[in-house]
């Protein structure tokens, strides 16, 4: 992630994640699967792990949702592929703290940052965090 | 000739609230209502000059409470031309509606009668129906929609036979807006021997509905939806068939005596139907809404809400990047997509100029057949806004296309 970035590049980021979803499958049954939607929005999502000796080898989605539930998502699949559970927790824990405005080290979130706004449009809050929030109840469920 | 604008000012909501840093454009009124001081004055009267509990009291404020709460079901009666015995009050239309399927239904009905709905049907005009299929096994059957969506009398008779006991239909659907002739379809439903269960949830507050007229068996409709509280509604039944039913709940207030060995004296319709302390100040709320739209005139209503709508759509149907689904539709819900935005993200970017719309999936089968489309925008109007308002929202929409504008402005 470079040092420096402006708003054209964040909305880039989040439309290309949105337009083009990176790991947007259905894993088989070797992936643990949680799914997520919400009564405050219309995303559903599933959200997908293969764990193997602590590592998330592979992670992936699928469903439907918003620009922001399905970029968001996408972006943390790639973010969290190959991460040990516990590197994975904290990522989630740093990107969660962003969302809510509280301290966080973006070093750790790399394009996730592009969520930084997030707050402005609160209703969205939960599109924003609904493949985060899946993840770590997934990795919780897996302890 | 009614003053619409002038009657904004009685609207807190409408004087002067930003959202978004744009003055509020409110929009879901589907969902429901705004509410003018003379209703949040009238629970205000009640909590502050007589509080005190219904049908309990030897005391004067008691007994105005009395008064008051029951001159409320008179004027719930007139307004929808039934008997005052005939208005059960509810927490809304989705408890009344549950209170004909357990009450009703589930006494009445056998694993050899169907109820007939529509694939248009609110959650509130469904899943009580599907509870009693689980308990008894009797039949849902689903009336087929045309092409545009709606409800019409040769789908009706299609699919009524004789195993038919209950028809279940919203007057006016809460997705696309269309609306049915009830007596119409009232007279057909009797000749094949069953009860038409009307969900009003989305007509009452905006149309003249005479239940005697239209000889309708069960009326549901909410408070809040119509200017008045949350948390207070209606159900109307035909007295014999209120009398028929059993109550969902037992308890103070509902019954006249009964002793340990198990003896019990149920209160008469409507009280029977009215279990514990009910929601007074909702009651009190409802009566100042009834008297406000009575006031404006169900008609000037109807007819303020047609042009508001018919305007909306003339300017959406220039825009090219704008898909409005029920554009024929008669009331004041507009379904819509900006086209390739998921609806979800035009609806926060119509959040962040101010304007107020639901996003919403529906039922898998209308957005197949009808929509095609995962989702829909509605916004949905009443007769307190404006055509300044509708010119906002249009000029929102223009922009659709840029929506990530609501995280970047
Ligand atoms: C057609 C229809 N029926 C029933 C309901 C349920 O009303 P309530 O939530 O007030 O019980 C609604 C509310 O959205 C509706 O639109």
């Amino acid at each position: 992630m470079p040092i420096s970035i402006n708003e054209m590049m964040m909305r880039e980021i989040i439309m290309d994640h949105y337009t083009h979803p990176r790991n947007r499958r259905e894993g088989d049954a070797s992936y643990k699967t949680i799914y997520m939607d919400s009564d405050s929005c219309i995303d559903k999502i599933y959200v997908q792990a293969k764990i193997e000796n602590g590592i998330l080898v592979d992670v992936c989605f699928h469903g439907v949702g918003c620009a922001i539930s399905i970029a968001s998502t996408s972006i943390m699949t790639e973010l969290l592929k190959g991460k040990t559970i516990s590197e994975a927790e904290n990522i989630i824990k740093n990107y969660l703290a962003m969302i809510h405005e509280e301290p966080y080290d973006a070093d750790v979130l790399d394009e996730a940052i592009v969520f930084m706004n997030t707050s402005k449009q609160a209703a969205r809050i939960k599109c924003a965090t609904i493949g985060f929030n899946g993840m770590e109840k997934l990795l919780k469920g897996d302890k | 000739m009614v003053d619409f604008n002038e009657l904004r000012k009685d609207f807190p909501m409408l004087n002067g609230k930003i959202m978004q840093k744009h003055p509020l454009v409110y929009f879901d009124n589907a969902a429901t209502s705004l509410k003018p001081y003379q209703v949040i004055n009238a629970e205000m009267d009640y909590y502050c000059n007589y509080c005190a509990n219904e049908h309990r009291g030897d005391y004067d404020i008691a007994h105005r409470v009395d008064v008051e709460y029951e001159n409320v079901r008179n004027k719930v009666a007139k307004f929808i031309n039934c008997e005052s015995r005939e208005v059960v009050f509810t927490s809304g239309a989705s408890m009344s509606l549950n209170m004909v399927a357990h009450g009703y239904a589930l006494q009445n009905l056998t694993a050899d009668d169907e109820i007939l709905i529509t694939d248009a049907e609110h959650a509130s005009n469904v899943l009580p129906w599907f509870k009693v299929a689980e308990t008894i096994h009797c039949k849902i059957g689903y009336i087929d929609l045309d092409r545009e969506g709606r409800v019409t009398i040769e789908n009706l008779k299609k699919a009524l036979n004789p195993h038919v006991k209950i028809v279940a239909l919203a007057q006016v659907t809460n997705v696309l807006g269309y609306s049915i002739d009830i007596k119409e379809f009232a007279k057909i439903i009797h000749q094949n021997g069953a009860i038409f269960v009307v969900d009003g949830a989305q007509s009452v507050p905006h149309m003249k509905v005479d239940v005697k007229d239209a000889d309708i068996d069960f009326l549901a409709f909410s408070g809040h939806k119509m200017c008045g509280p949350t948390g207070i509604g209606v159900l109307y039944g035909k007295y014999d068939l209120l009398d028929k039913m059993d109550p969902l709940m037992t308890g103070g207030g509902m019954n006249t005596r009964f002793d340990t060995c198990g003896y019990i004296g149920y209160q008469y319709p409507p009280l029977k139907f009215e279990a514990g302390t009910q929601n007074i100040a909702g009651v009190i709320g409802l009566g100042a809404a009834i008297d406000y739209l009575e006031k404006i005139g169900m008609d000037n209503i109807e007819k303020r809400e047609k042009e508001l709508k018919e305007y909306a759509i003339s300017k959406l149907s220039k825009l090219d990047n704008i898909i409005v689904y029920n554009a024929t539709s008669e009331s004041g819900i507009i379904a819509f997509n900006v086209k390739d935005v998921f609806a979800q993200d035009t609806a926060t970017l119509l959040n962040s100029y101010g304007v107020a719309v639901r996003s919403g999936n529906h039922c898998a089968k209308i957005l197949n057949e009808f929509l095609k489309t995962d989702a829909t925008v509605r916004a949905s109007l009443y007769f307190y806004n404006t055509f300044e308002e509708i010119d906002a929202f249009v000029e929102a929409c223009k922009k659709g296309g840029d929506f990530l504008d609501a995280y970047f402005n």
